[in-house]
């Protein structure tokens, strides 16, 4: 249930007033949890150090995207024309259309293997999990660089990946560019990179989950007579949509900010074809000196990324209501 | 979540303080023009106690421990100054560079790069000092040809490239040509070029025999400016070419043109021929120079800077100049000054900034840099190389390229965004995604937005 403030507020005022009546009237008696003003001089610390790093550099280019500016010499205003941008470059629209087809990789793929991986684990228990475990989680302890470049090998002409597929007769199917240098392979190229990443990451979270579910409901679901499909919707789903939860937020964010990869895999090549948002702002500001564009981009990707993240934690919270 | 109505009105105005305060301020500050220092009475660093110079450099691998050494010598040279190297990734370089110089510990010398996009910004900005008034006092004009010093050159207010005032120096050059596999080469009964045709016929003859004609990897982008320039500097006039580069005509030149069009339509007929690495779109930069150096491709084209990678004494490998249509022609070729000196305009020591400069680009240190492959342009003078080495042959094709005026500026200098329009599209043409024709309207549609936005 969603706790409006106002009406703890309201809560602990009539509390406090009564405990005023009876205490006396120089001395104040709280309530544990009462506001106080010297609460402010805890959180100062952390405020302050989050208002100096976070917090007024983002003043700052809120600032600058309102004016064309190269970084160096005096900008010049541009009200909002770096955001109205947004609509009518090619660009920009080009770079979201492929960090929504990224979100299938990403995202919607490693979430649905992960699931469905975690549901087959509910129903029979396997030795030597924490191994296996140890092996899906691999590849989010190395760094995201020197895996990509380790990546951009396995897709070359005539690397592993094409000297397989060679090897089993299906030669055709290598482009002549290499995987990474074709137009059509190599979005999803990068994305089966994102997924091999993710996909542990998911299982991990799901696994731990299932193992919370308490046995019994399964078998109260076996006991009425539930086959896997229903037991999966019914008892595995249900008691996983916390993780989800987490999950859904943290693979939505990490594609709509993907970065790494493209700058090591692709530059952003061949063409357009894999240029995403985060990496048009690391263009725009450090190659083309376009900083006010670059700035408008990074506040409405942050814009968009808060508003993705509320909708799906409002989705989220109301299927939990509902359960 | 209900927000009561007093947290709403903080909140609104707030958010009213932080638009203010956004407004308010313009990023980058006042400009002002920059003039240069009153003429130098004597050359050298003035004996007035302790001088620190700071360098602000992107120099690494051979030439960096050169820039040691030579840092070394100087301070051994006026005992009064102690030199202060800053190594920083260009990128780096460039936006810190405004944030620098406006506090107490800023560079005294910079290391940037020409064009618009790196150079253009620091002279309209203010930030880089005139120097004029030094080259007369050393006479820098005398020792390179003046299209060595017109790419370090802009008016004082930064509008005007390729004319005007001084604001960089260099001696050293680079030079984009044809790197060829000597065994490759005659096993295939060839010899060197000397018309673009023959090029073209050799090329042709290579992928009959199933040797890669080109090595090549375009992953990185930046290659394949490189191929079609050299293509495109045989077609077109280079006057045409440097005019565009330096926008001196703005809006009135196109890039639209039969040649650049033919200079497309080859690139691509030579991509659909096979004549480039196979996967060279996926291909890196580096697999390429590391395939051609293994003996997998005749020819490479590509700058001066892989003679570090193949060897300044290696006899194996020899490098021309892309062949012109007519063999009396001069050939011409991409390339020209390597990444020039400059001084910043807040610099407490620019007499000795200059001094330094002086030192960095005389004959002892363009000696201690050949070995690294950059090319010495001090006029009149022959760099001490062994005759028959990979490093005599690239010494020699710049100065035949330099001697004859031939030397084109690298294209991606001509707006921004050019880097980025072009590098695209020349993937996008290498593949046949997009026609010659396409290709030069593109290109063509990024030079006028910024051309029409010099004004």
């Amino acid at each position: 249930m969603d706790i409006s403030p106002n009406v703890v507020q309201g809560a602990v005022s009539t509390v406090g007033k009564r405990a005023r009546r009876w205490g006396k009237q120089d001395k104040r008696e709280r309530l544990p949890g009462e506001a106080r003003r010297i609460a402010y001089l805890y959180i100062a610390p952390a405020f302050i150090l989050y208002a100096a790093f976070n917090l007024w550099p983002l003043v700052q280019g809120a600032n600058i995207s309102l004016f064309h500016w190269d970084g160096v010499s005096e900008g010049t205003w541009a009200g909002l024309s770096n955001y109205t941008d947004f609509f009518t470059d090619p660009l920009i629209r080009e770079g979201y259309v492929h960090v929504l087809q990224l979100m299938v990789f990403y995202a919607v793929l490693p979430i649905a293997l992960g699931l469905f991986l975690a549901a087959l684990l509910s129903r029979i228990r396997i030795r030597g999990l924490t191994a296996f475990r140890l092996l899906l989680f691999l590849p989010l302890v190395i760094t995201d660089v020197a895996t990509a470049v380790a990546w951009t090998w396995v897709y070359d002409v005539d690397g592993p990946l094409s000297t397989f597929l060679r090897a089993v007769g299906l030669g055709r199917l290598v482009p002549a560019q290499g995987w990474l240098g074709d137009f059509n392979t190599a979005l999803p190229a990068v994305g089966v990179f994102g997924l091999w990443g993710a996909f542990g990451f998911c299982l991990i979270l799901f696994l731990a989950g299932v193992m919370k579910i308490p046995a019994s409901l399964y078998e109260a679901a076996r006991v009425d007579g539930a086959n896997a499909i229903h037991e999966f919707f019914a008892v595995t789903l249900p008691g996983l949509r916390y993780e989800l939860q987490v999950v859904v937020v943290l693979s939505v964010i990490d594609t709509l900010g993907t970065f790494d990869e493209i700058y090591v895999m692709t530059s952003g090549g061949p063409g357009t074809a894999t240029s995403v948002p985060a990496y048009l702002v690391w263009r725009r500001m450090f190659q083309t000196s376009q900083v006010g564009s670059a700035a408008a981009l990074g506040i409405t990707l942050m814009l968009i990324i808060f508003a993705v993240t509320w909708a799906i934690n409002k989705l989220m919270d109301r299927w939990s209501e509902d359960e | 979540m209900m927000t009561s109505p007093r947290v709403r009105i903080r909140i609104a105005l707030t958010l009213l303080l932080v638009a203010v305060i956004a407004v308010g301020c313009t990023p980058g500050g006042s400009v002002s023009i920059v003039t240069a220092p009153p003429k130098p009475a004597t050359t050298g660093v003035p004996d007035t106690g302790p001088i620190t110079l700071t360098v602000w450099d992107q120099e690494s691998g051979q030439v960096g421990k050169v820039w040691d050494q030579l840092n070394a010598e100087f301070e051994q040279k006026y005992p009064n100054v102690t030199v202060k190297r800053v190594n920083r990734d260009f990128g780096e370089l460039k936006t810190l560079l405004s944030l620098a110089m406006s506090g107490p510990n800023g560079p005294d010398v910079v290391e940037a790069n020409q064009g618009w996009p790196d150079m253009g910004h620091l002279v309209k900005a203010g930030l880089l000092l005139p120097l004029d008034n030094y080259a007369a006092a050393y006479g820098w004009r005398d020792r390179v040809s003046p299209n060595v010093l017109r790419v370090s050159s802009w008016s004082p207010d930064g509008k005007e490239f390729g004319t005007g005032s001084l604001y960089g120096y260099t001696t050293m050059g680079e030079l984009v040509g044809v790197y060829y596999n000597k065994e490759l080469l005659s096993s295939l009964g060839l010899t060197i070029p000397t018309t673009f045709n023959d090029f073209e016929q050799d090329l042709a003859v290579a992928h009959q025999a199933g040797v890669v004609p080109i090595a090549f990897g375009n992953n990185d982008a930046f290659p394949g400016i490189h191929e079609y320039a050299e293509i495109q500097d045989q077609l077109a006039p280079t006057s045409y070419l440097t005019d565009l580069i330096f926008g001196t005509q703005r809006t009135a030149l196109s890039f639209a043109t039969p040649e650049n069009t033919e200079a497309a339509q080859t690139l691509q007929d030579w991509a659909n021929a096979d004549y480039f690495s196979p996967g060279f779109g996926g291909g890196g930069y580096d697999d390429s120079v590391s395939d051609f150096a293994k003996g997998q491709g005749l020819f490479m084209i590509t700058g001066n800077w892989i003679v570090e990678n193949l060897g300044a004494d290696n006899t194996q490998f020899g490098f021309f100049p892309m062949p012109p249509m007519d063999a009396h022609d001069t050939p011409v070729a991409t390339g020209g000054a390597g990444f020039p000196l400059s001084i910043a305009a807040g610099s407490e020591h620019p007499d000795a900034a200059a001094a330094y400069i002086d030192w960095m680009t005389s004959d002892h240190a363009s000696d201690l840099l050949l070995r690294t492959g950059e090319i010495p342009l001090h006029n009149g003078k022959t760099p001490d190389v062994q005759p028959g080495t990979l490093l005599a042959d690239v010494v020699d094709a710049a100065r035949t390229v330099t001697d004859g005026n031939g030397v084109v500026p690298y294209e991606d200098w001509a707006s921004p965004t050019f880097y980025d329009t072009l590098t695209s599209n020349i993937q996008e043409l290498m593949v046949n995604r997009i026609s010659p024709d396409e290709f030069v309207t593109t290109v063509e549609a990024d030079y006028q937005d910024f051309q029409s936005s010099r004004s």
